[in-house]
Parts: structure tokens; C-alpha cells; sequence
């Protein structure tokens, strides 16, 4: 990467020897196109990445009995989630023109370009099919967080079809209130990288499906809580390291250039708030736990990197590890609390990504100054209201017509035996006896 | 004194260890294992092709007891594994010929608790 970027240097600095001027100044320009086009390609990857780090999160975090189907709804969802967004998904997120003022618009169904679109005149940072794949990366990470959630007890079908609704339609409809220039973004509403529209839309989400489902067997038994431990810590462990490696991708390609000055900033931003959040989540799990928790660490290192998601661009270092640091506490009291309501969530996906996602939101018009808290806290309702809405409505739909749990029996048997009629690990017996 | 063998389903563990506490039997040993009896084996799929599992998951208990105490650890296993299914399992009374605690030297019934 140095150095082929030194290559490049190099070259328009020759023809500017023997060049006139103005054609210099064109073939820099065209050098500079290259390179954000290059980083954001990269970025892309790493946010790809993302769901390697997912899938091995929620597999670890969860019984062995229902690994082959948790793999089963990661490796769904990224394809539900870019093809959805390739037919009508990227259209509705970024319309181009609102035919609602500023709430609705859509550009037409499929993806395509034409020479324009390949080069700068389409954008400074990127061509048209990078906007596009990038932005599809994201959406599909929006539906994995609910998959982690519902985990263990919702039937495979019905999750699907929930997936592609939610992320097909409503992540891009509510994303274009932001991104797509629609209302909030001329309110002046600020989300960097997602806190709000990927992290708390997919936590909204969460929330609504966890409710509707309700526990998991035997986890709640005479106003006690029974834990179901995880079958792999180490796997766990892995998804955090993947899922922050993704993330600078995340909030690195958000930068939407490979501008070095603020690609580098947020490289700093994300990494010190995950790091706040292990500290400050691993201080609280050690005092108020007793113990320190590795997946209450996991958990904290996570809620970091959402907080930071909403401002990593604009707020300062102490800023980024003030954010990072609460979002570590709030992270392991919203898991104790959710377990309290009797809201059981096998991985905390709505500790970390509505919980600190919110929070990350806000904090933005705290560190930033120019950003208003109140802007903020309207974007924070109007999502709430939307999102959880629709995804109660979604679920609810699917509850009352295909049914939304499986049976208990399935639930026992583990849905690898129940819904795929294989196992995860059928050279060796881990079996649970409690 | 007695050993009792009992296999159960794994999901009925809890609910026999439960029973079994409440009729005072605390002490047993728990393993994993497989078996298969009336309850059959069961097909899987993979890959196309079918895949026939004839050794299912298994609970096994081994429980040690006085002559008295027999009646209702057999009683408190069927009470907690009993679903009516094929597969609830099977219990085994053995002739236990002698005890020892490890960390007293205790023999005999004592030593079964």
C-alpha cells in the first residue's frame, strides 16, 4: 500500500514536469479518484469481514445444539441483505430525489450505471458499484444483529422472512431519512457511520422479535434466572477480534474518501472507544458481577465500537474514550436489566446495539459542538418509533399467520436436529447435562 | 446396599435430580453416554445422502444406596424422567458389595450416606 501510493505520487509529479499545468492538475485528480475508489473497495471488505466476526459471536455465545442454525441465518442473511438491496434497497436509501418531502422516494428498481458512474463525476471518494456494494454491506449487517437476539427459539422460515422485509424495506426506507439527504439530514441530525441507522434499527428490531418470542426454555424458572452458557468462549473471543477489525472498515469507508486526515482520526476514534469499553465493561463486570465476565468484556468491547459509530468523525479523543467508557457500564447494567424484565437475549445484541446505540447517537450532540443534543435526541425518537414499530407489526404478521417459535419439543431436540436435521459437531458428543 | 444405574434423556436430568432431592437423595454421578433401545435410531441428512444415527444421547446416573432408601430413588427417577415416550429409559438395581469414603476410611452403609 506505501508503497504503490508512492507510485502514484510519483507519476503526476513527472507529468507535471513535462505537462502543462492543467492536464497535471487532471491526471492528480484522476491519481486521488483511484485512491478513495481503492480504500473504500477496502473498506468494503473489512465490513464484509464483519460477518465472519458475527457468525462466530453468536456461534460461540449460544448451545451447540443450534450452531448449524445460527450459521444458517448468517450466511442467509448476507445474501438476503445485498440482492434486496441491489433490487429495490439502494434506490429507496438514497432517491436521489424525495417524492415526499424529505420522508420517501424511491429511484427505481435494480442497480445500473453508465460511464459517468465510473468515475469522478459520480462522487470524489468512490464509483458507483462501490457506493453500491458498500452501502449493501452495511444493510446486511442491520439483520444479523436481530439474528443473535432471537437465537435458539425462532423458526428458520419465519426469521427469513422477517430479514428480508426489515432489511429489504425498512432499514433503507428510515435510512434515507439520514443518508439519503431526506429530512433528518436537513434538520441536521448526525450519524457518521450508524449508530442509529444500522446499529439501532437492527436493535429495534431485536427488541420486538425477543418480546414477541419470548424466553428461551428453562431460562426464566421461579422468578430465577438460569443461565445457558455459551458452548465457545473462544469462538466468542474470535467474533469480537473479527467484528473490530471490521469496523475500521466500517467507520473508516464511512469517511466516504480515503482523506488521511479523517480516515486516520477515525481509525484512532474507534479503536480507543473499543478499548474504553473492555476497561470500563471489565471494571464493572469485576465489581458488580464479582467476576470478571469474558463475554461481559466481549460485550463492552462491542458497545464501544457503537458508541462511537454516531461521531467517530467528529468528536475528540477524550471525547471517544468518555463515549467508549460508558457505553462499557451501560453495556453490562442493560444485559442485567434485559435478563431482570425477563427479556432474554443469548448474545446482549440489544444491550449493545440499541442500548449503546442510542447512547453513541446522543453523545454526539454532547462532544460535538456542532452538533445539537436535541437534533440528536428527534433522530434517536423518530428511528424508535418507526423501527420498533414496524418490526413489532413484521413480527407479529409472521406470529399470527406462519408462527414465529418452534415447537418445544424442537427447542430441546436442538433446531440443528429440528429444523436442519444435521449437527454442528457429529464427530464429537458435547452434550449438556444440567 | 445398592447401586442404581438409571439412563435417562438428557432433557429429564433436571427434572430427576430435582425428584431425587426432594426425597432426600443428594449424593450420584452424572455422565454423558449413548445408547439406543425401543426409542430406535433416527436419520439425519448431509449433503444429499441420508445418515443413519443409531446411538442416541444418553444421561446416565449411578447412584449408590441403603436397601431402605432403593424404593424411593426408583420412584423419584421415574417420577422426574416419565414422559411416556419411547426412549424415558431404564433404571438397574445392582448388588453393591462394598463402600469406602475416601477422605475418612469410612465402609458400609455410613459410607453410602
Amino acid at each position: 500500500m506505501q508503497l504503490s501510493r508512492k507510485k502514484l505520487l510519483i507519476l503526476p509529479l513527472l507529468l507535471a514536469a513535462v505537462a502543462p499545468a492543467p492536464a497535471a492538475a487532471q491526471t492528480a485528480a484522476d491519481a486521488m479518484f483511484t485512491v478513495n475508489n481503492t480504500w473504500m473497495l477496502v473498506a468494503t471488505l473489512l465490513v464484509f469481514m464483519m460477518h465472519l466476526g458475527f457468525s462466530f459471536l453468536e456461534v460461540g455465545l449460544t448451545q451447540s445444539k443450534n450452531t448449524v442454525n445460527i450459521l444458517f441465518k448468517n450466511v442467509s442473511i448476507i445474501a438476503i441483505g445485498l440482492l434486496t438491496y441491489a433490487i429495490v434497497g439502494f434506490n429507496l436509501m438514497y432517491p436521489g430525489e424525495f417524492s415526499i418531502g424529505g420522508f420517501f422516494g424511491f429511484a427505481g428498481f435494480g442497480i445500473g450505471t453508465d460511464a459517468a458512474g465510473l468515475t469522478a463525476e459520480y462522487s470524489e471518494g468512490y464509483t458507483y458499484w462501490t457506493d453500491f456494494i458498500f452501502q449493501a454491506m452495511f444493510a446486511a449487517t442491520a439483520a444479523t444483529i436481530v439474528s443473535g437476539a432471537v437465537a435458539e427459539r425462532i423458526r428458520l422460515a419465519s426469521f427469513l422472512v422477517f430479514a428480508t422485509v426489515y432489511v429489504g424495506l425498512v432499514y433503507p426506507f428510515v435510512g434515507s431519512w439520514k443518508w439519503g439527504g431526506g429530512w433528518l439530514d436537513e434538520m441536521g441530525f448526525y450519524d457518521f457511520a450508524g449508530s442509529t441507522l444500522v446499529h439501532s434499527v437492527g436493535g429495534w428490531a431485536a427488541l420486538a422479535g425477543v418480546f414477541l418470542l419470548g424466553p428461551r426454555l428453562g431460562k426464566y424458572v421461579n422468578g430465577r434466572i438460569h443461565p445457558i452458557p455459551g458452548h465457545s468462549l473462544p469462538l466468542a473471543a474470535a467474533g469480537m477480534f473479527l467484528l473490530w477489525f471490521g469496523w475500521f472498515g466500517f467507520n473508516g469507508g464511512s469517511v466516504l474518501s480515503a482523506d488521511p486526515g479523517l480516515v486516520s482520526l477515525v481509525f484512532v476514534t474507534t479503536s480507543l472507544a473499543a478499548s474504553a469499553g473492555i476497561i470500563t465493561a471489565m471494571l464493572t463486570t469485576w465489581t458488580v458481577q464479582k467476576h470478571p465476565d469474558l463475554s461481559m468484556v466481549l460485550n463492552g468491547a462491542l458497545a464501544g465500537l457503537v458508541g462511537i459509530t454516531a461521531g467517530a468523525d467528529v468528536v475528540s479523543v477524550m471525547g471517544a474514550v468518555i463515549i467508549g467508557g460508558v457505553a462499557g457500564v451501560l453495556v453490562v447494567f442493560s444485559v442485567m436489566l434485559f435478563d431482570r424484565i425477563k427479556m432474554d437475549d443469548p448474545v446482549g445484541a440489544i444491550s449493545v446495539h440499541l442500548t449503546c446505540g442510542i447512547w453513541g447517537t446522543l453523545a454526539v450532540g454532547i462532544f460535538s459542538p456542532d452538533h445539537s443534543f436535541f437534533t440528536q435526541l428527534i433522530g434517536v425518537a423518530a428511528y424508535g418509533a418507526f423501527a420498533l414499530t414496524s418490526a413489532f407489526v413484521i413480527f407479529s404478521v409472521i406470529k399470527a399467520t406462519m408462527g414465529l417459535r418452534v415447537s418445544e419439543e424442537d427447542e430441546r431436540r436442538g433446531l440443528d436436529l429440528a429444523e436442519h436435521n444435521m449437527e454442528a459437531y457429529p464427530d464429537y458428543q458435547i452434550v449438556i447435562t444440567r | 446396599m445398592k447401586l442404581v444405574i438409571a439412563y435417562i434423556q438428557p432433557a429429564a436430568l433436571h427434572k430427576v435430580k430435582q425428584a431425587l432431592t426432594d426425597v432426600g437423595v443428594g449424593r450420584m454421578s452424572v455422565a454423558n453416554a449413548q445408547g439406543v433401545g425401543q426409542q430406535g435410531g433416527y436419520t439425519e441428512s448431509y449433503r444429499g445422502a441420508d445418515l443413519e444415527i443409531v446411538l442416541r444421547k444418553k444421561v446416565r446416573l449411578e447412584i449408590a444406596v441403603n436397601d431402605d432408601f432403593v424404593e424411593r430413588t426408583r420412584e423419584a427417577i421415574i417420577e422426574g424422567a416419565r414422559t411416556g415416550n419411547f426412549g424415558d429409559g431404564v433404571i438397574f438395581v445392582v448388588e453393591l458389595v462394598a463402600c469406602y469414603r475416601i477422605r475418612t476410611g469410612e465402609s458400609g452403609s455410613p459410607a453410602v450416606g
